[in-house]
C-alpha cells in the first residue's frame, strides 16, 4: 500500500538501527548510563508498541512515554458532568467512541446509557451538527476534548452552528493546549528526559516555532515525528545526533506533513473561537497555568456548561485513585507495568484509570500489545 | 411471488390468526418449501434412521442475528442468519441438515424488505442442501425490535472418525485460514455509512460446510477448527491458545487482507484481525498435513486464497503472538469491548 509500506520498510529499519546502535555506543554517548527520550504523544506510544520497536533498540536507550493522551488526562469530574447533562430531560450527548469507557467517578458514560441516557458515538463533529438539525426538539450536546489537533475541527462546528443558528446545539469543551503542558512538565525537577520526540498532528496545526524555547531554554532536542514505525525510528536517530554532538534544536521529521509555520487558517479558527484560560486541572498532571482552552464570550449560547448551571471548578478535585499510578505514568516516572494495578485490578475492559482506556493511553497499548509476555 | 394484501407488518400478523396464517404459508412455507415444513405441524418430524446412517453423533447448535442494518453489500441478515448458523455445525465437523427459523418483526416492516431477506434464507438453505424445517414469527409494537431479528437453530450429524475441539491443539500444528480476515466487518462498516468511506468490500458470508468435508477427507485428525465471526481471527485464537493451554505465534506478513480492508482499517485505526468475518474459519492441523490440507482448501471455492499463517507453539501458553517483519513481536489480546455495534 503507497505511502503506508514505504514506511514500514524491514530493511530500511534495520539500517536506520544500526546507526541508532552505533550512535548509542559512539564515544560522545557510550558513558552515559541511560539516555531517555519521550515521545510526548499518545499516537507514537501506540506505534512504538504496536510494532515492538521498544524491543529492538539498544538497552541504554529508553523510551518514556509522555501524557499526550487527551482522553487520559481529562479531569474525572469532566465526565461527570457529561454524565449529569446526559441525564437531563431532551439531551442527546454526541462523543467519539474513546470517552464512553473513561470511568467517572461512579460510572462511565457508557454505563449511563445502559441506564437510560441518550448517549451517541459519532465519527466527526459535523455528525453532532446532523443530531441537531434532526432532532429540534432535543438538545444536542458534543463533547469536545483533545489537544490542537482537535480544536481546529471543534472551532469549524461551531462557526457552523453559529452561522446555521442553531439554537438546540451544545458543547461541553474540555480541550488542553500542548505548549503549557510540555513547559510544566519540563519544570518538574524529578523529570529526567535527555530528548524529546514531538507530536505530529499538533504540530501540523501549531507548526514547530512554539517548541523552540525547549531548545533555547531547556537545552533539550525535540523533533516532531510521523506515526510510522519508520518515522519514530528516524526521529529517535536524529534526536541521538544531536545529544551525540551535543547540540539543542527544534527538528521536523514529519516534513511531509507539518509545515515549520504551522496551517494557518486552523488556527485562525482556533483563535476566532476559543481563549485561554487560566489554570486547568489535569487528570495525573494537575493544575496546569494557560493550558486549557475556553470558549469566547460570543459563544457563550453554545456552552454546555453555562446552559446546565454545572460549571465544573477546575481545581481542587482529587482525581487519584486509590493504589494507582496514574499520575507516574503519565509524567514517565513509572512505566505502566510498574503500577501495582496493571493488569490486575486495571484492565481494557475494566479500567480504573484512564490511561488503559484510549489505545493511546501508554497502559491500554502495554496492555494490549505486552501483558503476559514478560 | 406472494400476493401480499397490505404492505407493512402489522401486529395482526403476530397474532397467530388467519393474517399470521397468510403470512407463513404465503411467504415462508412458499419460500422454504420442504415436505417436514409443509405438513404445518407444531414440530417438524425428521426420521432418525437418515441421521444414523451419516455418523454417530448429532450437532445442535442456534444463534441470533440482530445486524445493523439489515441489508449491506453483498448479503443480508437472512443469508447470515442460514450461513451463520451452518458454519457453527460444519466447524465441529457435523453436516448440516435441518434448521429453524425464528422471526421477531417490528410493526411496520416492509413486507418487500421481509420477503427479500425470506428469499436469501431459502436461497442460502438450498444452495448448501439442507432444510429450514420449523419456525416461529412474532411481531412487536414499533420501537420495540429494530425492523427484525432472526434466530436460527441447526441440526447437523458428526462423522464418527471427527473429533474437532479447540483444546486438541498441540505445539508444533499449523494454523491455517481459508481466505481474506475482516470482509464482513469492512462491509458493515461501510453499509452504515457513517464514515463517508467507499471502497468495494462485500460480505464473505458463505456456508463452509463443503470446505471443512474437503479438508476432513485428505486430513480426518484435524486438531480444532472455528468459524472466526465477532471478535475475528484473534479471538478465535485466542480462545485456542487457552483452552489448548498452548501458545500460538502468527506471521503478520502471511495475513491474507484485501488492499480495500487494510485501507479502512488504517484510515480508521482498526486492526483486520478483530474483524468480525461470516465465511472464514481458522483450521489447527498437524504439520505433516499441513500441505494437503492447504492444496484441498485451496481448490474449494470457499478457500481460494487460502494460507498458513503461523503456528502452535509451547511458549506463552495461552497466548497469541503476532511477529512482524521488523524481527519483534506483540500479544494479541481477545476484542476487550466492542468494536463495531451489532455485526451479526
Amino acid at each position: 500500500m503507497r505511502f503506508v509500506d514505504e514506511f514500514r520498510d524491514p530493511a530500511l529499519a534495520s539500517t536506520v538501527l544500526e546507526r541508532i546502535r552505533q550512535l548509542v555506543e559512539s564515544p560522545a554517548l557510550r558513558n552515559r548510563e541511560t539516555i531517555r527520550v519521550m515521545e510526548v504523544c499518545g499516537g507514537h506510544t501506540h506505534t512504538i508498541f504496536r510494532y515492538g520497536l521498544d524491543q529492538l533498540l539498544p538497552d541504554r536507550l529508553e523510551l518514556i512515554h509522555g501524557p499526550g493522551c487527551p482522553v487520559c488526562v481529562l479531569p474525572r469530574e469532566y465526565i461527570d458532568t457529561a454524565i449529569t447533562i446526559a441525564r437531563k430531560p431532551d439531551v442527546i450527548l454526541a462523543s467519539f467512541g474513546d470517552l464512553l469507557r473513561v470511568p467517572g467517578t461512579h460510572m462511565s458514560l457508557q454505563q449511563a446509557r445502559a441506564e437510560g441516557a441518550d448517549i451517541r458515538t459519532l465519527y466527526s463533529p459535523l455528525d453532532a451538527l446532523q443530531l441537531a438539525r434532526q432532532y429540534p426538539d432535543k438538545i444536542v450536546v458534543f463533547l469536545a476534548i483533545g489537544f490542537e489537533t482537535t480544536m481546529p475541527a471543534t472551532a469549524l462546528t461551531l462557526l457552523q452552528a453559529e452561522a446555521e443558528q442553531l439554537h438546540n446545539f451544545r458543547m461541553l469543551t474540555r480541550h488542553i493546549s500542548i505548549i503549557p503542558t510540555l513547559k510544566s512538565l519540563l519544570d518538574d525537577p524529578t523529570l529526567a528526559v535527555d530528548g524529546f520526540i514531538g507530536p505530529g498532528h499538533v504540530s501540523m496545526v501549531i507548526g514547530t516555532h512554539p517548541y523552540h524555547f525547549i531548545a533555547e531554554h531547556y537545552r533539550k532536542p525535540l523533533v516532531v515525528s510521523g506515526f510510522e514505525p519508520l518515522d519514530i525510528l528516524q526521529s529517535l536517530l536524529m534526536v541521538l545526533a544531536q545529544l551525540a554532538t551535543d547540540r539543542a534544536r527544534i527538528e521536523n521529521q514529519y516534513a511531509r506533513v507539518v509545515h515549520n509555520a504551522g496551517n494557518r487558517q486552523a488556527q485562525v479558527a482556533i483563535g476566532s473561537v476559543f481563549e485561554s484560560c487560566s489554570r486547568s486541572t489535569w487528570r495525573g498532571l494537575g493544575a496546569i497555568t494557560q493550558s486549557g482552552v475556553v470558549l469566547k464570550p460570543r459563544f457563550a449560547e453554545f456552552d454546555a456548561e453555562r446552559a446546565f448551571g454545572c460549571e465544573a471548578s477546575g481545581e481542587g478535585v482529587d482525581d487519584s485513585v486509590e493504589g494507582s499510578c496514574c499520575g507516574e505514568v503519565l509524567k514517565g516516572k513509572l512505566q505502566p507495568q510498574d503500577c501495582p494495578l496493571f493488569a490486575v485490578q486495571c484492565t481494557p475492559a475494566n479500567p480504573v484509570g484512564a490511561l488503559m482506556v484510549s489505545s493511546e493511553g501508554a497502559c491500554a497499548a502495554c496492555y494490549q500489545y505486552r501483558k503476559g509476555a514478560h | 411471488m406472494p400476493d401480499i394484501t397490505a404492505e407493512r407488518i402489522e401486529l395482526v400478523h403476530g397474532e397467530g390468526g388467519a393474517r399470521s396464517r397468510e403470512l407463513i404459508e404465503r411467504m415462508l412455507v412458499a419460500a422454504f418449501d420442504n415436505p417436514e415444513l409443509n405438513r404445518l405441524e407444531d414440530q417438524a418430524r425428521i426420521e432418525l434412521a437418515g441421521l444414523m446412517s451419516q455418523g454417530d453423533r448429532l450437532a445442535f447448535t442456534t444463534d441470533s442475528y440482530v445486524v445493523e442494518p439489515v441489508e449491506f453489500p453483498g448479503g443480508n441478515i437472512g443469508t447470515l442468519a442460514v450461513n451463520g448458523t451452518l458454519n457453527d455445525l460444519a466447524v465441529g465437523g457435523a453436516r448440516p441438515r435441518f434448521l429453524s427459523c425464528g422471526l421477531i418483526l417490528e410493526e411496520g416492516l416492509e413486507l418487500a424488505l421481509l420477503q427479500r431477506v425470506i428469499n436469501s434464507m431459502a436461497e442460502a438453505a438450498r444452495d448448501a442442501g439442507v432444510a429450514i424445517v420449523t419456525g416461529d414469527t412474532k411481531v412487536v409494537p414499533r420501537g420495540k425490535a429494530d425492523q427484525l431479528f432472526i434466530n436460527t437453530s441447526g441440526i447437523g450429524v458428526i462423522p464418527t472418525n471427527v473429533d474437532l475441539s479447540a483444546a486438541h491443539c498441540q505445539p508444533g500444528d499449523v494454523i491455517l485460514i481459508n481466505g481474506f480476515m475482516g470482509d464482513h466487518g469492512a462491509a458493515i462498516l461501510q453499509a452504515r455509512g457513517e464514515l463517508a468511506l467507499e471502497a468495494n468490500v462485500y460480505t464473505d458470508c458463505q456456508s463452509l460446510h463443503t470446505l471443512v468435508s474437503a479438508m476432513l477427507a485428505v486430513c480426518p485428525d484435524i486438531h480444532a477448527m472455528r468459524d472466526a465471526t465477532r471478535g475475528g481471527v484473534a479471538t478465535v485464537l485466542s480462545e485456542f491458545a487457552q483452552a489448548s493451554s498452548v501458545g500460538i505465534c502468527l506471521q503478520e506478513s502471511e495475513l491474507p487482507v484485501r488492499p480495500q480492508v487494510r485501507g479502512m482499517c488504517e484510515i480508521l485505526g482498526l486492526e483486520p484481525l478483530y474483524l468480525a468475518n461470516e465465511g472464514k474459519l481458522v483450521a489447527v492441523v498437524p504439520r505433516q498435513s499441513a500441505s494437503r490440507v492447504l492444496e484441498a482448501m485451496q481448490r474449494h471455492p470457499a478457500g481460494q486464497h487460502a494460507a498458513i499463517i503461523g503456528q502452535v507453539t509451547a511458549e506463552l501458553p495461552g497466548k497469541v503472538q503476532l511477529a512482524n517483519a521488523f524481527g519483534s513481536s506483540r500479544l494479541l489480546e481477545p476484542l476487550a469491548g466492542e468494536q463495531l455495534p451489532r455485526i451479526c
